[in-house]
C-alpha cells in the first residue's frame, strides 16, 4: 500500500517536472515574442542612461546587441545563454540580472512566506470557527467579512494601513525593508521584522478568505457525517469533535489549496511591495517594465513562473496524498 | 417580507444594482474636464459641503474625478470581461467537443497562462503593446478566461453524457441542432453568470494595474491613478485622497458581486429559494 503511494508520487513528480520544463519553455517563447513586439527600443533606452552617442555608435551597439538579426536567431541566442545561467545585464541596476533576482528574491521570499503562514493560520482557524457555529452569528459575521475582503483591492488596503499605522499612529515605518542611513550589516533582526509587519499583514489579509471559506465548507461536510453523529452520541463536545475528527480531514486539503494559490500571492506581492517601497521582486518587475529593462523583465517573468509551478507541483503531490482514489494524473488542482 | 418570494426579491435587488451602475456610468460620462477643475487656489482642500471628497494637489474636485474614473473603469470592465468570456466560451466548447489532442493543447495553454502570476503577465502584455488602454484591455482579457473556460468545458462534457442528448443523436439530429437545443439552454446562464462574476475582478485588476503606472495614462481620471497620486501626499496628512475614492471603488465592486450573486440565483432555479 505504502509502496504504491510512493511509486505514484514519484510518477507525478516526474510527469509534473517534465511539464514544468515545457511550460517554462513556452513562457520563454511567449514573453520573448511579447518583449520583441514592444514599440520601445531597448537600445535607445539603454543609451538614454549613458548619454548622447553618435548615430554611428548607436548602429554599432545595435549590431553588437544583434538587433539586425532575425527574431528566431535572437531567441535561440538568448535561450542558449539562459541555459548556461547567463540572464544578461539589467539596464536599470547595471548589474547581472541573476544577482538582482537573487538579492531581491530573498526579500520577497521573507515577505511571501510570512504572509503565507499568516493567511493559512488565520484562514484555517476562522474557517473552523465558521464551520462550528454554522448559521449562527459568528459564522454570519465572518462570512460577511470574507466576502467584503474579496471586494477590497490589496493596494488600497495597504494604503489605509500605511495611513493609520504609520502616518497617524506612527507605530511602523513608512517604507523600505530596513531603516535608511544604516549599513546593511548593522540592521538588526528586530528592525527587519518591524519593517516586515505591515506589508506581510496586508498581503495575508488579501489571501485568507478563499481558504477560510473552503475550510468552512469542508468542516460542515465533516460535521454532517455519520461518524461525527456517532461521536456526538458518545458525548463528545464541539471542540473535541473538531480536534479529533475535523482537523484531520481539513488540514491537508487546506494546505493543498494554499500551495495552489501561490500565483495570487506573487501577484499581490507586486502591489504590496510597491506601496511599502519594499525591495523585492515585485517592485523590481514593475520598475523593469516602466524603465524598459528587458533582460530583467524576462528574467523575473521566468523566475516567477518557476516559483508558481513549483507551488502547483507541491499542491498536486499533496492532492494525491490526500485523495488516494485518484488513480491517474488529472493535470489540475481542484478549486 | 411576507407575500414576496425569494425570486421576486432577487430580481428587484438585481434591478436596483443595475440602476445604480447605469446612473454612475451616465453621470460619469456627462462630467466634463472643466467641471472638475476648481483652480489652484482650492488645492489641498479637505472634504467639505462644496467638495465632498476634497480636492487634490491641482485643485481638482475629487468627487467628480472619482465618478468620472468609475465610468472609465466600467467601460474597461465591460469590454475586457466580454472579450474574456467569449474566449472562454469558444475555448471551453472547442476542448469539450474537439479531439483529445485539442483538449491536451488547450489544457497546457491554460496551465501556461495560470503559471505566470496574473499581475506579471498583464505587465508584460502592457509593456509589449506600449502601455495605455489597449495594453490594459488585451492584458486583462488574455488572463481572465481560464477558469470560466474550464467550467464550460466541464459542463459540456457532462451534458454530452445525458440521455436526452443520446436520444436526440439516435433520432438523427445533427450536432448543430443538439448544440442549439440541448447545450445552449444550459450554457447561456453559465456564460452570463461567469461574465458578471468576472466583471468585479476585471475592475479591481484595472485599478491595480493603473496604480502601478501601466494601464491608463496619468491624465485620465481613474481610481488607480488617483490612489497612486495619493501615496505622495499620505505623509502630509491628506487622508481623503486615499480613503474616499477607494471606498467608492470597494462599494462598486461589492455591488457587482451582489449583482452576480442575484443573477446566479435568478438563472439557477435550484438555488433561488435557499
Amino acid at each position: 500500500m505504502r509502496k504504491g503511494m510512493s511509486g505514484r508520487l514519484s510518477r507525478t513528480f516526474f510527469i509534473y517536472g517534465l511539464k514544468i520544463i515545457t511550460l517554462l519553455l513556452g513562457v520563454s517563447i511567449v514573453s520573448f515574442l511579447l518583449v520583441s513586439a514592444s514599440p520601445v527600443n531597448p537600445v535607445q533606452q539603454y543609451l538614454l542612461k549613458i548619454g548622447p552617442v553618435s548615430p554611428q555608435q548607436q548602429e554599432e551597439i545595435e549590431e553588437y546587441w544583434g538587433m539586425d538579426k532575425p527574431l528566431m536567431e535572437r531567441y535561440l541566442t538568448w535561450l542558449g545563454e539562459l541555459l548556461q545561467g547567463n540572464l544578461g545585464e539589467s539596464a536599470l541596476y547595471r548589474r547581472p540580472v541573476k544577482d538582482v533576482i537573487g538579492e531581491r528574491f530573498s526579500g520577497s521570499l521573507t515577505l511571501m512566506v510570512s504572509a503565507w503562514i499568516c493567511s493559512g493560520g488565520m484562514g484555517i482557524s476562522l474557517g473552523c470557527i465558521m464551520g462550528i457555529y454554522q448559521d449562527k452569528w459568528p459564522d454570519k459575521l465572518l462570512k460577511k467579512l470574507c466576502y467584503l475582503l474579496s471586494c477590497v483591492p490589496t493596494f488600497w488596503l495597504g494604503l489605509i494601513f500605511l495611513l493609520i499605522f504609520s502616518v497617524i499612529l506612527g507605530w511602523f515605518p513608512i517604507g523600505f525593508s530596513s531603516p535608511i542611513g544604516i549599513l546593511r550589516q548593522e540592521v538588526t533582526l528586530w528592525q527587519r521584522l518591524h519593517h516586515l509587519v505591515l506589508p506581510a499583514f496586508t498581503l495575508s489579509l488579501m489571501s485568507f478568505s478563499p481558504i477560510a471559506l473552503h475550510t468552512r465548507q469542508k468542516l460542515i461536510e465533516v460535521m454532517n457525517s455519520e461518524y461525527v453523529l456517532f461521536a456526538r452520541a458518545r458525548g463528545e463536545g464541539k471542540w473535541m469533535l473538531l480536534l479529533r475528527h475535523g482537523l484531520r480531514n481539513i488540514l491537508l486539503p487546506a494546505l493543498t489549496l494554499q500551495f495552489a494559490s501561490i500565483a495570487e500571492l506573487f501577484g499581490g506581492s507586486v502591489l504590496t511591495e510597491n506601496i511599502f517601497s519594499y525591495p523585492g521582486l515585485g517592485s523590481a518587475v514593475s520598475a523593469a517594465g516602466l524603465n524598459s529593462d528587458v533582460p530583467l523583465l524576462l528574467g523575473i517573468t521566468l523566475f516567477s513562473t518557476l516559483f508558481v509551478c513549483i507551488g502547483n507541483m507541491i499542491a498536486n503531490l499533496l492532492y494525491e496524498v490526500v485523495n488516494p482514489q485518484i488513480g491517474s494524473y488529472t493535470g489540475e488542482v481542484s478549486r | 417580507m411576507k407575500g414576496i418570494n425569494q425570486r421576486t426579491k432577487a430580481v428587484a435587488f438585481a434591478l436596483c444594482m443595475m440602476g445604480m451602475l447605469i446612473a454612475v456610468y451616465t453621470f460619469g460620462l456627462l462630467i466634463s474636464e472643466e467641471a472638475m477643475m476648481s483652480g489652484f487656489q482650492n488645492a489641498h482642500q479637505p472634504p467639505s459641503w462644496k467638495y465632498p471628497f476634497g480636492t487634490d494637489a491641482l485643485g481638482r474636485n475629487l468627487l467628480l474625478r472619482t465618478i468620472k474614473g468609475l465610468s472609465v473603469s466600467i467601460t474597461v470592465g465591460i469590454v475586457a470581461s466580454l472579450i474574456s468570456a467569449l474566449i472562454a466560451a469558444l475555448v471551453g466548447m472547442a476542448t469539450a467537443v474537439g479531439s483529445k489532442r485539442v483538449d491536451a493543447v488547450v489544457g497546457w495553454w491554460i496551465d501556461l497562462v495560470m503559471g505566470v502570476p496574473h499581475t506579471v503577465f498583464i505587465l508584460l502584455i502592457s509593456f509589449a503593446l506600449g502601455r495605455g488602454v489597449k495594453g490594459l484591455l488585451v492584458g486583462i482579457a488574455a488572463t481572465h478566461w481560464c477558469s470560466l473556460a474550464r467550467l464550460i468545458r466541464g459542463e459540456v462534457l457532462q451534458l454530452r453524457c445525458q440521455q436526452y442528448v443520446a436520444v436526440s443523436r439516435r433520432l438523427g439530429k445533427s450536432g448543430g441542432w443538439i448544440l442549439i437545443h440541448h447545450l445552449f439552454p444550459h450554457l447561456i446562464p453559465q456564460f452570463f453568470v461567469g461574465l458578471v462574476l468576472m466583471f468585479p475582478h476585471v475592475i479591481l485588476h484595472e485599478a491595480s494595474i493603473s496604480f502601478l503606472g501601466y494601464g491608463l495614462p496619468p491624465e485620465q481620471p481613474s481610481i488607480g491613478i488617483i490612489l497612486s497620486e495619493s501615496i505622495r501626499y499620505l505623509s502630509a496628512g491628506m487622508w481623503w485622497m486615499a480613503v474616499l475614492p477607494g471606498l467608492v471603488l470597494v462599494g462598486i465592486v461589492w455591488g457587482l458581486e451582489r449583482l452576480a450573486d442575484y443573477l446566479h440565483r435568478i438563472l439557477d432555479p435550484y438555488s433561488v429559494q435557499e
